[in-house]
């Protein structure tokens, strides 16, 4: 089962003088179970693509299918297509609003017309997922630092139990270890619990680490959907609509430039470092070779 | 004499309930020392909390000190009747372009701190002009901000703050909600006005990729100045960093992974350049051993 989009438009301000097109004809089919990377430059259409994937935005014109059934019917309970997709908008940490964490991450739960003791155990849940102390349950969450707070955000639409995740740039502002514990969460979530991820991000690095699909968006389409060596193949295109490779990938790319047999297609620091150890220590000489043009 | 000298400086937020009676103490600055030369390019890095934005918001007399002393030239910040000529000569350039821009047509934006401050009209459109040029967004001076990319709009902010012409500029996370264009863009316009107008440039980030040509890096952790050298220097201590929750270029990791699986590569590589120099130099020596 799975989310498809059948060309799916938007228009902001459709028939007035400030009409855009914010998306174009999207096709896409989000299988189970897939960790994806959505990545564009300010404005490409990003987050307006996302709020569609739980029907917090209706589409222009075209269908979007979950679990196979249309989700603009009559009779389609959007209620509970927000409960299953999950939505962790930019600086969560902004809608933190109760007296207490625990109150604030219940709240959703709760709102899903849960047991008192329901939602308390799925906060509990939630609270120990993203690794918040329990002695800090009943404080409140104004008090935390800034990457505590977007735990605690984060575990709020935990709470709710989605089968997917969508975090639009959850990493923005923060430190970088604030950036790998958030990351490594939601990988953890991913491999352990085998819920749907989706990570719009502005990170390379982080994108190439941790996805296994990456879409990317251009002008309201998607210019690439695939792999992210496949996708990072296209570094000159992607410059070109503001956006970049992982800083190893161009590495590896002036080394081939210069004759060295290293392999391009490296987009993280570990794929770098085995290609490169295999290419100059000798461990497979003829492969070794290199052509020698000074550069 | 510095521009910017903090002297045994401390910060100290005070919670107070609806009595007035103290709370909580929470100490964002712990007995700060600095001096920055005037003409300089510094660079502070600290986790979340560690007291960058509370000491950068005391160069702009957004704060004041709790104890010891902040100096922006030969003004102390502590004076009230100093607050306006310290923001005038330190401007402060903030996280998310929208909450800066205040004028629905580029030069308005960038003309309204002039015209704050009392400059006359004519002067006025000078500046603008000149500080849009600087911030290389003149061909957009009659446009929209709202219908400009993420890094545009920044670069408009900070031409608002270049047309207040301060001796300092202190960016606070000015990339965090940019993309990698507009990223590029922001730190590429804080190094032109560094070397080519000479202003004093304190740039607060959470991308290490950023720092790299900075002349000089800050340290913070708990309220302290932890570390403090040159790039080379800050970035050779992976391990250190990590325990302040900070991190290195990816460049340097890289490399450091390939100098302990035995290659000959030197602590601290910071650039793509220089790393590919050191493994092309390595693949030479490679190369010609295998022939003799």
């Amino acid at each position: 089962m799975s989310i498809i989009l059948d060309n799916v438009s938007y228009v902001y301000s459709e028939n007035t003088a400030y009409q855009i097109q914010a998306l174009k004809n999207i096709n896409l089919k989000i299988e189970d179970g897939q960790f994806i990377g959505i990545i564009g430059h300010t404005g490409s259409g990003k987050s307006t693509l996302i709020q569609h994937l739980n029907g917090l935005m209706k589409a222009t014109s075209g269908s979007i299918y979950f679990h196979g059934k249309d989700i603009y019917e009559e009779d389609f309970d959007l209620r509970e297509l927000r409960n299953r997709v999950g939505l962790v908008f930019q600086y969560p940490e902004h809608q933190l609003f109760e007296a207490t964490i625990f109150d604030d991450v219940s709240f959703g739960p709760k709102n899903q017309g849960l047991t008192k003791e329901e939602a308390g155990l799925r906060t509990f849940e939630a609270l120990k997922k993203v690794g918040m102390p329990e002695e800090l349950y009943d404080q409140s969450p104004f008090g935390l630092s800034g990457g505590q707070k977007r735990r605690v955000a984060i575990a709020g639409v935990l709470a709710m139990k989605p089968e997917v995740l969508i975090l639009d740039e959850p990493t923005a502002g923060l430190d970088p270890a604030g950036r790998d514990e958030i990351l490594d969460l939601v990988a953890r979530m991913h491999r352990e619990q085998g819920i749907t991820v989706i990570l719009v991000s502005h990170s390379m690095e982080d994108v190439a680490k941790y996805v296994q699909r990456m879409i990317v968006m251009n002008q309201g389409s998607v210019m690439y959907d695939g792999l992210p060596k496949e996708v990072f193949r296209h570094y000159k295109e992607l410059e070109a609509v503001g956006l970049a490779a992982p800083q190893v990938t161009y590495l590896m790319n002036e080394l081939k430039a210069c004759g060295l047999n290293v392999d391009t297609d490296a987009t993280t620091i570990a794929e770098a470092r085995a290609s490169l150890l295999e290419a100059l220590m000798g461990m497979d000489a003829k492969k070794a070779d290199f052509g020698g043009t000074p550069c | 004499m510095g521009i910017i000298r903090a002297k045994q400086l401390v910060h100290e937020y005070i919670r107070r309930d609806e009595e007035g009676n103290v709370e909580s103490i929470e100490t964002a600055l712990d007995h700060v020392d600095l001096d920055v030369e005037q003409g300089q390019f510094i660079a502070i890095l600290g986790h979340n909390g560690s007291g960058k934005s509370t000491l950068a918001k005391h160069i702009n007399a957004l704060l004041t000190p709790t104890e010891g002393s902040l100096w922006v030239g030969d003004m102390d910040v502590s004076k009230e009747e100093n607050i306006l000529p310290v923001r005038r000569t330190a401007g402060m350039v903030f996280q998310n372009p929208d909450n800066q821009i205040v004028a629905s047509v580029v030069e308005e934006d960038v003309g309204f701190g002039p015209e704050n401050i009392g400059v006359p009209t004519e002067e006025i459109w000078r500046r603008v002009e000149k500080s849009l040029k600087d911030v290389g967004m003149l061909a957009y001076r009659h446009h929209s901000p709202n219908k400009l990319s993420g890094g545009q709009k920044q670069r408009v902010a900070i031409a608002g703050v270049v047309a207040m012409e301060p001796k300092c500029i202190v960016f606070d996370e000015p990339t965090a909600m940019l993309d990698p264009n507009g990223r590029k863009e922001v730190i590429r316009t804080a190094h032109a006005l560094n070397k080519e107008k000479g202003v004093t440039v304190i740039l607060i980030t959470h991308y290490m990729e950023e720092v790299v040509d900075a002349d000089r890096i800050i340290v913070m952790d708990q309220g302290k100045i932890v570390m403090q050298g040159t790039p080379r220097e800050i970035f050779s201590a992976v391990g250190k960093l990590k325990e302040y929750r900070l991190d290195v270029p990816q460049i340097t990791v890289l490399a450091d992974l390939l100098r302990q699986a035995g290659l000959d590569i030197p602590v601290g590589v910071l650039k793509r350049e220089e790393l590919l120099q050191h493994i092309l130099r390595i693949a030479q020596v490679e190369k010609s051993g295998e022939v003799s």
